[in-house]
């Protein structure tokens, strides 16, 4: 009997949510209850009409389990493109909260509550169902083994975007710990570090099956994003939970020792999540596009073990000039600037991989996107370290100079190495022979590239004109500016946002409709994009 | 290239990689965050420093629920115009009860470490309701339900020992009493004999300006009010905890 035993989980996780919901101790955690239990609820009947009864004595046709496991990466590039799309929107809709405070719907859709709605969205759910889609592709084609576990891979699948949905309509609801990038609460915590195990073992599993000798050095890359992942989440989400039946939680660290494992978790978000993992992809899934091997096997190992090392020590950078001691500001400083090394180690592993194909940025929109992820990935980590300067950080912490350099690392790097991944996969997962529009993803690479642009220096100019605001001293010696004037100074920076946003928004737009087309089988009849004689063409 | 040759070891080894990888990052955070909870400067105890009220930590707690450290951070660096801006810098003991911290990490609005006494209740009660009501400029989202919605406060001692059980040091009789203490606080004209025997540098007043009920606009500002108002700095001695 298929699917028998996960339908009854299933049913059994609904009820029990269902008793959580009548038993609650707050009337958030009664809420949230409920909206989950409707999610399993319409879960468990989805799962009820796929249940196949075999009648005694027939023959059960086994699965096929002698290929590659692709059903849980098809799903996963789907949510991807979609959760993509959720983020991007949720970021224009902040970001106009910013410019006309009056469209904060309050208390559900208020920004304090949407911001991080936002930022899970965009980091945990594009990016983190990029991440578990890409690596349980790329771990079994460079080990040439099935993904271990059986059905291993659909629950981390599954139970990472019950999650999302467990933090995301959490944080509507002002169920959050006020950790940033963890803001949910002690039990979807729980509810992650069981998937993220599960996630584990099916990666590490799939490791030991290999097929190949050599692990290759996307694997090192996703097994260190993981691993580091799940000590880190552990560790800063450590907290006293008021009843077992409630939603609120205290965390066990407190002030200046709070303050610092928050950001080594933060930093090391943005190390792990954001950069190692997103390594992984760009060492598969460039020079497969490119069509080229990486450039050099031994940088890839020092600027592996370097960036690993270093990454962990750059958290402090956060706290500058706070109540945190001087020598832990230091150490944060000094190794954030070190880190500019082997980040730049990757950039040049990455683009140098294109040495002989370099005429493909004129023929091959994806490989444009990937080379300008790659280029965006190198921008951001060197402005990081300058802006982890001390001197540098006390004009730009608290600014939205901050708020920019997140921006061209999350859109430029990240989101541009994930849709390169995902052109490159959909033909491929749904056996097309091309995508349904090549040009399509033409527009995508330059609305997407106008928007980052924009938004990025938009945001330098906000943030140093607030920064210089703020410390403005007239020569009597008195500040200049009351804080109410700075924040009308910005009002045309986040208007100038909101459209840079939006055109990122566009292009997600077009990458999905693309996507669906592609997945229905259709094949758009357009010009081939060949490069013109007369050289460089723009957009059409 | 010799040390690049035995790379291969751990390249064929997944056991050997990701031991070696959760060494190699397990290193940097360890040096880092362990010392802070021994060294004096992090740990030093400052007069006048007591934990939250149960009404200013209700408060505290909607504080979080509504995402306020977006916008708002609680930490004043030792800049001269912050301090001239803000007040007296932020010291590490200032947030030693703070579970989570708030010291957050952007400034769309204001600081908010000593927000304390700087405004009147009304004028709070104003502001959260309609921001630009009272500042043109601002582009803060408005907080009128506060004032509309009823404190729930049946587990207020129930979040005071939890509090208890992460360090905070509230004693037995100020769990016993938490209920009480919290109605004292936003009551006007109630005995605050008790609450005030267990907290020092208490305001008790009818913060939300309605009698008639305790609203969550009461236990926010009950929060703001006390932000930064419980160190005397006129007997802070910072040499004392140079390191």
């Amino acid at each position: 009997m298929k699917h028998l035993s996960e339908t009854i989980v299933v049913g059994l996780g609904a009820l029990l949510v269902l008793l959580a919901a009548a038993f609650g101790q707050d009337a958030a955690f009664r809420t949230h209850a409920w909206v989950i239990f409707l999610v399993l609820g319409a879960a468990t009947i989805v799962m009820l009409r796929r249940v196949e009864i075999v009648p005694a004595g027939a023959k059960r046709v086994p699965e096929d389990t002698s290929g590659y496991m692709d059903g849980p990466i098809r799903v996963g590039v789907i949510l991807t493109v979609f959760w993509g799309v959720v983020g991007f929107l949720v970021g224009v809709w902040v970001a106009s909260q910013l410019s006309w405070p009056q469209i904060n719907f309050g208390p559900w859709f208020n920004f304090g509550r949407m911001r991080p709605l936002h930022t899970s969205a965009v980091i945990f759910a594009f990016g983190g169902t990029a991440l578990i889609t890409t690596s349980m592709y790329v771990v079994q084609r460079t080990t040439r083994a099935r993904l271990f576990g059986g059905g291993l891979a659909w629950f981390v699948m599954w139970g990472y975007q019950l999650f999302i949905v467990l933090a995301a309509t959490g944080y509507l609801l002002g169920i959050t710990q006020s950790r940033e990038y963890a803001e949910p609460e002690w039990y979807t915590d729980l509810w992650l570090t069981i998937v993220w195990v599960a996630y584990l073992v099916m990666f590490f599993g799939t490791l030991v099956k290999r097929k190949e000798p050599h692990i290759y050095v996307a694997n090192w890359f996703y097994l260190a994003f993981i691993v580091t992942i799940a000590m880190l989440h552990v560790v800063n989400n450590l907290a006293m939970p008021v009843s077992l039946l409630g939603s609120k939680s205290y965390s066990l660290f407190s002030g200046v020792q709070d303050a610092l494992t928050q950001w080594w978790y933060g930093h090391n978000a943005v190390g792990f999540f954001l950069t190692a993992g997103f390594l992984g992809m760009m060492y598969y899934f460039m020079p497969k596009q490119a069509e080229r091997p990486v450039y050099s096997y031994r940088l890839s190992i020092i600027h592996f073990w370097a960036l690993i090392f270093l990454y962990i020590w750059a958290g402090p950078h956060h706290l500058h000039y706070t109540a945190l001691p001087d020598w832990a500001q230091t150490l944060g400083m000094v190794f954030s600037v070190m880190l500019w090394m082997p980040s730049w180690g990757g950039m040049i592993n990455g683009l140098m991989t294109l040495r002989g194909a370099w005429d493909k940025m004129r023929t091959d929109p994806i490989i444009r996107m990937m080379v300008l992820a790659v280029a965006f990935y190198g921008m951001s980590t060197f402005e990081g370290p300058v802006m982890s300067i001390r001197v540098v950080n006390g004009l730009s912490h608290y600014t939205n100079w901050t708020i920019g350099h997140v921006h061209s690392g999350a859109l430029g790097w990240v989101g541009m190495i994930t849709f390169g991944a995902i052109y490159f996969l959909v033909p491929r997962l749904w056996n097309r022979e091309r995508l349904y529009s090549v040009r399509m993803v033409n527009w995508h690479f330059w609305l997407a590239t106008l928007g980052i642009v924009i938004y990025a220096a938009v945001m330098w100019v906000a943030g140093i004109t607030q920064g210089l605001m703020w410390r403005e001293y007239n020569d009597q010696g008195f500040l200049v500016y009351s804080f109410a004037e700075v924040v009308a100074a910005l009002k045309p920076y986040y208007v100038l946002r909101v459209f840079g946003g939006l055109l990122y928004l566009t292009g997600g737009l077009i990458m999905a409709w693309n996507v669906y087309m592609t997945i229905k089988g259709h094949v758009r009849e357009e010009r081939p994009m060949v490069a013109p004689r007369t050289g460089l063409q723009p957009a059409e | 290239m010799g040390i690049l040759d035995k790379h291969q070891v751990i390249e064929k080894n997944v056991t050997l990689l990701l031991v070696s990888s959760l060494v190699v990052v397990a290193i940097g955070g360890i040096v880092e965050i362990a010392p802070l909870f021994y060294f004096q400067n992090t740990i030093e105890k400052v007069e006048g420093m007591r934990p939250y009220t149960p009404l200013e930590l209700a408060g505290r707690d909607i504080y979080i629920r509504e995402g306020c450290y977006v916008c708002h951070s609680q930490m004043i660096r030792p800049f001269r115009d912050e301090v001239e801006r803000y007040g007296h810098y932020s010291l590490a003991a200032e947030s030693m009860y703070d579970h989570p911290f708030q010291w957050g990490s952007e400034r769309t609005g204001p600081d908010l470490a000593r927000v304390g006494g700087r405004y009147s209740n009304a004028w709070h009660v104003q502001h959260l309701e309609d921001p630009r009501s009272v500042v043109p400029e601002s582009i803060m989202p408005g907080y009128a339900f506060l004032a509309t919605t009823p404190l729930e406060y049946d587990d207020i001692g129930a979040r005071l020992v939890a509090n208890q059980r992460v360090g905070v040091p509230y004693s037995q009789d100020d769990v016993t009493n938490a209920i009480p203490d919290l109605m004292a606080q936003a009551t006007p004209n109630a005995d605050t004999g008790g609450l005030m025997s267990r907290y020092a540098k208490v305001t008790a007043a009818d913060f939300d300006g309605n009698p008639r009920e305790i609203t969550e606009m009461d236990a926010l500002i009950a929060y703001l009010q006390m932000l930064g108002t419980l160190v005397d700095f006129s007997s802070y001695d910072p040499e004392a905890n140079y390191r």
